[in-house]
C-alpha cells in the first residue's frame, strides 16, 4: 500500500482530533462516532494492523474508512511534520486497498457506479448537465475568458442549481467573461479520487481535460471547491493545466465593479469556511473579503474558524454516500449549533456541499427560526 | 456476552456499544511497550447514571470493567488484562460550573485538558488550571486520577492535591461524593471532611468510575515569562532547585536533560516559568529568581541561556507538540517513560542512572523532572523512544523501562503510574500491612473484582 511505511510512526497523540485552540473535536468522523478507530489515529493503527494480517478488512472496517471526511483536520494540527502531509494520502491509499478487494460500504459501491456508469453520482444523462441554466443568459464556452465549471450537485440538484445560477448572476453582475460547458463535462472527481478509485478518476478527469482542450479552456472558474481542488492540485499530473480559482478569489478580485448599497438589514452573519477552499487551498480571506464588503453586515466567528474550521461532514464523498449519519453528534449538527451560538442570522456558505449539509442540519435541529443557511452570492445580491 | 451487549446497548444507545474486531483490537493497547490484552468490548456512557447501571449490569454478569480518559498513560493501565469492557469516558465532557471567586471548575470525567483551557480561555480568561505535559486530549480525571503533575505543580502540587472533590460510580454502582459537594453545593475543597478521594487515586482504575470532578483554578497573568538556569554539574542541583523554589514565584520548574541537540548535551537545564500582573511584578520575580542563585553565576558555575522570544515561545506553548514528536526520534511512533516520584535530593543519582542504562541498552533517551511544591518533591522521569514496527528495538525500551524501575525503587524513588511489572516491584517494597489494608478496602468496595482486574495484585 502506498505510504504504509509511515503508518506505525503515528503515535495517536490525539491533535489530530482537535482543532490548535482545543474548543471541541474537531475530526468529522471521530465526532460522529467517538470510538478512537474513527479518529485518524485509529485509522493508522488499524492499516497497519490489517497490512499485519492482525485483523481482517469487513464491514465496519471499510465504514472507518470511507467515513473520513478528507476535511484536513489531521494534516493541519498533526504534531508530526515529517509525514503529516501524507495522511490524507495514506487513507487514500488504504481505501484503493479496500476497493481492490472488494470490501466497500453499500453507499459508496453504488455512488462509484453511478458516477462510472453516467459520469455523475445523480444517474442523469450528461447533456441535462447545463439545464440548470436554462433560464439564463449565459454563453457555452467559445472564446470568453473563462469557464465556469459547474460540479455535479451544481448541475443536477435542485438546491445546488440555485446556487449555481446565483454565482452565475454574480460572475455577470461583476463584468466577468465566462461562458459554460455544453454537456460533454463529467464530474470533477474529486470525492472519487478522495475515495481511492484512481482509474475512474483518471477517466473522469481525462474526460473533462479533452472537453477543456478541445475549447481551448485556460481559465476556469469553480463552483465548487471539491473541484477547484481537483481541476488545481490533481489535473497537472494528468495534462490538464488551467488558471483556476473558486468563484469568490474571482469575486473578491472582482469587488470594484460590484456597487453595494445598504439595505437596512443589519444583518449578523457567520461564515462557514469549506475545507477544500480553505485547509485544502489555503484561501479563508476571499469569502470573507466579499461579506465584509457588504454594509452593515456583521461578521462574526465562530470559535472554530478558518484553519482550525469544523467540516460540515460533506467530503470524502459524505455528501453522497452519509456514512456520518444525522444523529445528534452528526458534524452537520454540530455545526449548525455552534454558528446559532455566535447569535448570526445567517450562516454563510460558498460550497454547494455544504449548503446541503448544514440546511439539512438546521431543520433537523429545528433552528429555521433562528438561522438562514446561505450562499454568498445569495446574500450580495440584496445588497446590489 | 450477546446479552449482556444487548443491554448494554439499551442503556446508551446502540451506537456507543462495539465488540467488533476493529476496536476490540485498538483499544487492546496503548501507545507503551506493553503487550496487547483485548476487551470483548467497548462502551461509550453519556452520563453517571448510564455509568451507574453499566456497573450493576457488570457486577450481574461479573464482567470485567476497566475505565479509559484519554488512553495516554503509556503503561499499559487501560488494557483489559481478564477481558470484559473498556469504558471509553470521554463522551461525558461537559463542563457543568466554574466558580470565579472561589477558583474551581467542575468538570465531566470525560472533559479532556484541552477543552477546560480553552472553555476558561473564552470565558474565563483571568483563570487557568494546571495542564499536564501529555496531549490536549488527555482527560482532567485521568490525570487527577493517576496523581499527575503540571504547570503550575510548583504552585500547587500533584494534580491529585487540586482536587476539590469528586462524583464516583462505585464499581457496585452506587453514585457516591467526595469532599465538599458530598454536603453542600459547592464544590471548593476536600477539608473538613475524611479525605474518601484517595480512595480513588493512584488505584489504577481499580475501586471505582470518575464521573465528575472539582478542580482547582489558578490566576491567569496578563505577564508570563521564562528563564532557564544551565549547570553541567547535577551534584549541583538540588541545592539549585532549593534555592529556586525558596523564592516562592515559579509556577512551574521543570528540569531536562538531553543528548540532543548537540548543544544541550551533557548539561542540567532548568526551565522556571514564572507570572505577574503588572511588567514590574514580572521583573521584581526575574530579580528574586536570578539572586536566588547567583552564588552560582558568581563561581561560574551555571548561568542563565538568553533566549530569543520565538524559542522561549516554544518552550512556553501549553501543551507543548514537541513532547510528542519525541516518539517520532527512531522513526517508529512510539515512547515510553518511567516517571519515579522522589525526593529532590536524589536528582544527580537519578540522572547518572539515566545515562547508564541509556547507554546499557542504546535507547533514544530524553530525561527531566518537574519540581511539585515549593521542592517537596519531583517527578523524574526516563522516556525512552522505539521503534514501533522494529520488535527488537522495542524490546531494547522495556528491558531500559524495567531497569528504570529498579534503579528508581532503589534510590527511595516510586514508579508513577506503574505499569503490570512495575506495580509488582512496588508490591514487594511496600509494607505487607499497607498492600493488605489495599487489598482489604478494594474487596469492600468491589466484592466481585470486576474493576481493572490484573493490576494491583501479586503476581
Amino acid at each position: 500500500m502506498k505510504h504504509e511505511e509511515i503508518l506505525h510512526r503515528c503515535f495517536r497523540c490525539g491533535y489530530c482530533k482537535l482543532p490548535s485552540n482545543y474548543t471541541d473535536i474537531n475530526c468529522p468522523a471521530y465526532q460522529a462516532f467517538r470510538f478512537e478507530t474513527y479518529s485518524p489515529g485509529g485509522r493508522m493503527w488499524l492499516l497497519r494492523a490489517w497490512l499485519n494480517n492482525e485483523i481482517s478488512n469487513s464491514r465496519r472496517f471499510s465504514e472507518i474508512m470511507f467515513s473520513c471526511a478528507t476535511c484536513g483536520n489531521c494534516v493541519e494540527q498533526c504534531a508530526f511534520p515529517n509525514f503529516k502531509d501524507l495522511l490524507l494520502e495514506a487513507f487514500a491509499a488504504g481505501k484503493e486497498a479496500f476497493l481492490d478487494a472488494g470490501q466497500v460500504p453499500a453507499p459508496v459501491r453504488d455512488y462509484l457506479t453511478k458516477v462510472q456508469l453516467h459520469g455523475n453520482p445523480y444517474g442523469k444523462p450528461g447533456k441535462k448537465r447545463p439545464e440548470w441554466a436554462a433560464d439564463l443568459d449565459i454563453p457555452v464556452y467559445s472564446d470568453q475568458d473563462h469557464l465556469f465549471f459547474v460540479d455535479d450537485v451544481g448541475a443536477f440538484d435542485t438546491r445546488g442549481q440555485e446556487i449555481a445560477r446565483s454565482v452565475a448572476k454574480m460572475l455577470q453582475q461583476a463584468g466577468i467573461s465566462f461562458g459554460i460547458g455544453s454537456g460533454e463535462e463529467v464530474s470533477d472527481g474529486n470525492d472519487v479520487h478522495e475515495m481511492g478509485e484512481t482509474p475512474l478518476f483518471e477517466e473522469l478527469a481525462g474526460k473533462n481535460i479533452e472537453a477543456f482542450n478541445q475549447k481551448g479552456v485556460q481559465k476556469i472558474i469553480t463552483l465548487s471547491p471539491h473541484s477547484l481542488h481537483a481541476i488545481k492540485n490533481y489535473y497537472p499530473a494528468l495534462g490538464g493545466n488551467y488558471q483556476t480559482a473558486h468563484y469568490t478569489q474571482i469575486l473578491a478580485f472582482s469587488l470594484g465593479s460590484l456597487k453595494f448599497q445598504s439595505n437596512g438589514n443589519n444583518q449578523r452573519i457567520t461564515f462557514h469556511d469549506p475545507c477544500y477552499l480553505g485547509r485544502r487551498n489555503w484561501d479563508y480571506q476571499s469569502p470573507r473579503m466579499l461579506l465584509k464588503a457588504l454594509p452593515d453586515v456583521h461578521v462574526l466567528e465562530m470559535d472554530r474558524n478558518q484553519k482550525n474550521a469544523f467540516c460540515c461532514g460533506g467530503g470524502g464523498g459524505n455528501f453522497f454516500t452519509d456514512l456520518l449519519s444525522a444523529e445528534a453528534d452528526s458534524p452537520g449538527r454540530v455545526r449548525v449549533r455552534e454558528a446559532a451560538q455566535t447569535g448570526a442570522e445567517i450562516l454563510a456558505v460558498a460550497c454547494p456541499l455544504c449548503a446541503g449539509m448544514l440546511e439539512d442540519a438546521v431543520k433537523v435541529e429545528s433552528l429555521e427560526g433562528r438561522l438562514q443557511v446561505r450562499e454568498i452570492t445569495e446574500i450580495m445580491a440584496e445588497y446590489l | 456476552m450477546t446479552e449482556v451487549i444487548k443491554r448494554l446497548k439499551a442503556i446508551v444507545g446502540d451506537r456507543f456499544v462495539s465488540a467488533e474486531p476493529e476496536e476490540r483490537y485498538l483499544y487492546s493497547m496503548d501507545q507503551g511497550t506493553m503487550p496487547p490484552a483485548e476487551p470483548d468490548m467497548v462502551v461509550m456512557p453519556g452520563s453517571t447514571e448510564e455509568v451507574s447501571e453499566i456497573m450493576r449490569l457488570a457486577n450481574e454478569y461479573q464482567v470485567p470493567v476497566v475505565p479509559m480518559g484519554g488512553g495516554l498513560v503509556l503503561s499499559g493501565l487501560t488494557r483489559a488484562l481478564k477481558g470484559g469492557m473498556i469504558l471509553d469516558m470521554k463522551r461525558m465532557n461537559r463542563i457543568t460550573e466554574v466558580n470565579p471567586k472561589s477558583r474551581y471548575a467542575v468538570v465531566e470525567g470525560g472533559t479532556s485538558q484541552g477543552m477546560l483551557q480553552a472553555y476558561l480561555k473564552k470565558h474565563h480568561p483571568e483563570l487557568k488550571h494546571s495542564m499536564p505535559d501529555a496531549p490536549p486530549i488527555a482527560t482532567l480525571a485521568g490525570n487527577v486520577c493517576i496523581h499527575g503533575s503540571g504547570h503550575l505543580s510548583v504552585l500547587g502540587g500533584f494534580h491529585s492535591d487540586m482536587l476539590t472533590g469528586m462524583e464516583v460510580v462505585l464499581p457496585t454502582g452506587e453514585i457516591v461524593r467526595t469532599g465538599s459537594c458530598s454536603v453542600s453545593a459547592d464544590w471548593f475543597g476536600k477539608a473538613p471532611l475524611p479525605d474518601l478521594s484517595g480512595l480513588f487515586m493512584g488505584w489504577s482504575g481499580t475501586t471505582g468510575i470518575v464521573t465528575r470532578l472539582g478542580i482547582k483554578l489558578f490566576p491567569n497573568y496578563r505577564h508570563n515569562d521564562l528563564l532557564i538556569f544551565v549547570t553541567e554539574d547535577p551534584r549541583d542541583m538540588p541545592d539549585v532547585i532549593a534555592r529556586l523554589t525558596s523564592t516562592q514565584v515559579a509556577e512551574d520548574m521543570t528540569p531536562w536533560m538531553t543528548p540532543k541537540p548537540e548543544w544541550a548535551r551533557g548539561f542540567m537545564h532548568i526551565n522556571i516559568a514564572y507570572g505577574a500582573h503588572s511588567k514590574e511584578e514580572l521583573t521584581f520575580k526575574r530579580n528574586l529568581l536570578q539572586i536566588s542563585v547567583k552564588d552560582y553565576i558568581d563561581n561560574k558555575s551555571g548561568g542563565f541561556l538568553p533566549m530569543p522570544p520565538p524559542q522561549k515561545g516554544r518552550f512556553m506553548q501549553l501543551p507543548s507538540p514537541d513532547l510528542a514528536r519525541f516518539a517520532d526520534v527512531r522513526k517508529g511512533g512510539g515512547f515510553e517513560y518511567v516517571g519515579a516520584i522522589m525526593a529532590i535530593e536524589h536528582f544527580p543519582e537519578a540522572y547518572q542512572a539515566g545515562v547508564r542504562i541509556a547507554e546499557k541498552h542504546d535507547v533514544s533517551y530524553s530525561m527531566g523532572a518537574r519540581i511539585v511544591g515549593a521542592g517537596h518533591a519531583m517527578m523524574f522521569f526516563y522516556a525512552y523512544a522505539f521503534n514501533r514496527a522494529d520488535p527488537e528495538d522495542m524490546a531494547r525500551a522495556q528491558h531500559a523501562l524495567e531497569e528504570t524501575n529498579s534503579a528508581a525503587l532503589d534510590m527511595g524513588g516510586i514508579p508513577w503510574k506503574a505499569e503490570l511489572p512495575a506495580q509488582q516491584k512496588i508490591i514487594e517494597k511496600m509494607a505487607p500491612e499497607t498492600f493488605a489494608l489495599m487489598n482489604r478496602i478494594r474487596h469492600t468496595l468491589d466484592p466481585n473484582h470486576i474493576m481493572n482486574p490484573g493490576n494491583w495484585e501479586r503476581a
